[in-house]
């Protein structure tokens, strides 16, 4: 096949500049001197210090940690069963419903997600009194109900793509479902845990609506915090704190990259 | 699938006792991310549905009981109404609400799709290294905070921001355009955030395709042009499909891109729910505008189920 077009590479160079540009510029300003974010005052890293001492972004960033954390755990495990189930349990009752409720919540839109999940928190506490307020709790509970979602289809296009034929080995070598499970598939598909476990950690911490839905007061998390600062304009802190999260994005990302290269395949999302 | 091998010497009435603690232990495994997602995705809908049917009063919570009971005579009455619905069909508001949302999502769509399909066709015919390297470079922004990218272009396109400098440098304009609060931003921002997303499913089913096809088609003498129209694109169908649904279907219900960027006279419907639930604190009826944007993307949702099994 020739080279490829000059067409085509220019509109998809034009596509890379499109995608990178805002967050070259985010970076770029987040050293600026001056308090007006776009007149250039020189370099500085005062907005650091400034975010670093801001108690309401630290104490909205710890929460925002703590729940993403335990989040991303709670769905790396449910959303592993999800999708062995999905892909290595065969047929039974109820799996094409359960396939709907693993899909559709990719796409949800967040304010549907976010106001269904309030009102049944509120709905059980009204009944079972519990879950009492809303608070970490509710917000864990609805963040790994998303998450789930992502891990199971992860993990579930990495069984698919494997075939089966060490599990069969194991299983005629006498192994039992339990044993089997553990010493075999789960160390095969830890990569696509792993990956869904970080995609997990990143979409909690980023997730705005959902958590404004159902936090309570004195809850608010990170994105909120964000939310409700950058609303009024733009603010040099925000910044600082968005190169931050940008650094820390890339090392995850290409941490997961040399692990799946590892792995010799490239699965998507 | 779960077939066991039961060993030469093991007794027929082990073999039975072992497939039914296998049949045991195998509901347990379905049972538990079954009953979490019943209990915290399906059950919510059905909740909405019932609140949907209630009336807004000021009491904790601020909606009225679907049944009342009367303690005095042990008489139940079933409380529904459908005001909130008859609402939102008479009202030209919530209307105009569901028809800009899905105007604003497919125009933005459309878009990704012309500005993804270069990259993800580029990636999909490069090299191994160049391959990982541009694959990267697009999931970068994909686990990149959605708000904070959103964020990014309120400092590119306000009065004074960098769009607005360059474009008055390079003389095009001497005053600084209004951009930011305006649809096209929003149409922007949809279209920025949700790139990656039309991106790699599309490179997922580029990827798969068998390039000499296209060789053929042009040995045949198809025009490059026409060989992409006959060959490239039928045979990328299932991955535009997927990319295009995973960027409509969520951009329908958008809320923090029309909050941040959008103007005030920007109608979403994902704003409109917002503000009914946090600033009017209707309930009942932020209910119903959510069931209703549910009912219109089920179609979609169901649709993208079916799909994705050859896509992704």
């Amino acid at each position: 096949m020739k080279g490829n077009s000059w067409a085509l590479k220019l509109s998809a160079g034009f596509g890379f500049i499109f995608l990178y540009a805002p967050i070259i510029a985010l970076i770029v300003y987040s050293f600026n001197e001056s308090k007006l974010v776009t007149v250039w005052g020189g370099w500085s890293i005062k907005w650091y210090v400034e975010l670093f001492q801001n108690e309401q972004i630290m104490n909205a960033a710890w929460v925002s940690l703590k729940i993403a954390f335990i989040s991303a755990s709670l769905a790396a495990v449910l959303g592993t069963l999800a999708g062995f189930v999905l892909s290595r349990m065969g047929k039974f009752t109820g799996k094409t419903i359960m396939a709907g409720w693993v899909t559709a919540p990719l796409v949800m839109p967040e304010v549907i997600t976010g106001l269904s999940l309030l009102l049944l928190f509120v709905a059980m506490e009204s009944m079972f009194g519990w879950p009492a307020g809303r608070g970490t709790t509710t917000i864990v509970i609805a963040h790994t109900t998303f998450c789930l979602a992502y891990v199971a289809v992860v993990v579930q296009s990495r069984l698919a793509s494997m075939d089966e034929t060490l599990e069969e080995a194991a299983m005629d070598l006498g192994a039992k479902p339990v044993s089997l499970f553990f010493l075999v598939t789960l160390p095969l598909i830890a990569p696509a845990i792993l990956s869904g476990w970080l995609l997990s950690f990143t979409l909690s911490l980023d997730d705005l609506v959902i958590a404004s839905f159902v936090s309570g007061p004195g809850n608010s998390t990170l994105p909120m915090v964000i939310f409700s600062k950058v609303r009024l304009g733009v603010t040099p802190e925000i910044n600082a704190l968005a190169t931050l999260m940008i650094l820390a994005v890339s090392i995850a990302v290409i941490a997961a990259i040399v692990i799946m290269r590892r792995q010799n395949r490239f699965q998507g999302p | 699938m779960m077939t066991t091998t039961a060993s030469s010497d093991s007794t027929r009435l082990s073999v039975i006792q072992r497939l039914r603690q296998i049949r045991l232990g195998r509901w347990c495994v379905i049972l538990i991310p079954m009953l979490w997602l019943a209990a915290f995705f399906f059950i919510p809908f059905l909740v909405v549905f019932k609140i949907s049917l209630a009336e807004a009063m000021i009491a904790v919570p601020p909606y009225s009981p679907l049944i009342e009971w009367d303690p005095s005579n042990a008489y139940a009455t079933l409380k529904v109404t459908f005001g909130n619905y008859l609402f939102l069909f008479e009202s030209r508001f919530y209307l105009d609400a569901y028809l800009s949302s899905l105007r604003i999502a497919a125009v933005s769509t459309f878009f990704t799709l012309l500005i993804g399909f270069p990259i993800a066709y580029l990636i999909a015919r490069s090299g191994p290294t160049q391959r990982t390297i541009l694959l990267a470079l697009v999931i970068l922004p994909f686990w990149t905070s959605f708000l904070l990218r959103v964020y990014a272009w309120m400092a590119l396109l306000k009065k004074n921001g960098l769009v607005n400098e360059a474009l008055m440098a390079i003389g095009l304009i001497d005053q600084p355009l209004q951009i930011l609060q305006t649809d096209f931003a929003v149409y922007l921002g949809i279209v920025y955030t949700y790139l990656p997303f039309m991106i790699l499913p599309l490179y997922t089913t580029l990827e798969k395709m068998d390039m000499s096809l296209i060789e053929a088609a042009q040995d045949l003498g198809a025009k490059p042009w026409r060989a992409f129209c006959l060959v490239t694109l039928p045979l990328a169908k299932p991955g535009i499909i997927a990319g295009c649904l995973l960027v409509f279907i969520p951009a329908v219900g958008e809320f923090v891109i029309p909050a941040l960027l959008g103007g005030s006279d920007t109608l979403m419907i994902g704003r409109v729910l917002w503000d009914e639930f946090f600033l009017n604190r209707d309930w009942p009826l932020a209910s119903a505008v959510a069931i209703i944007m549910l009912i219109v993307l089920v179609g979609p949702i169901m649709f993208m189920r079916n799909g994705n099994k050859e896509a992704m």
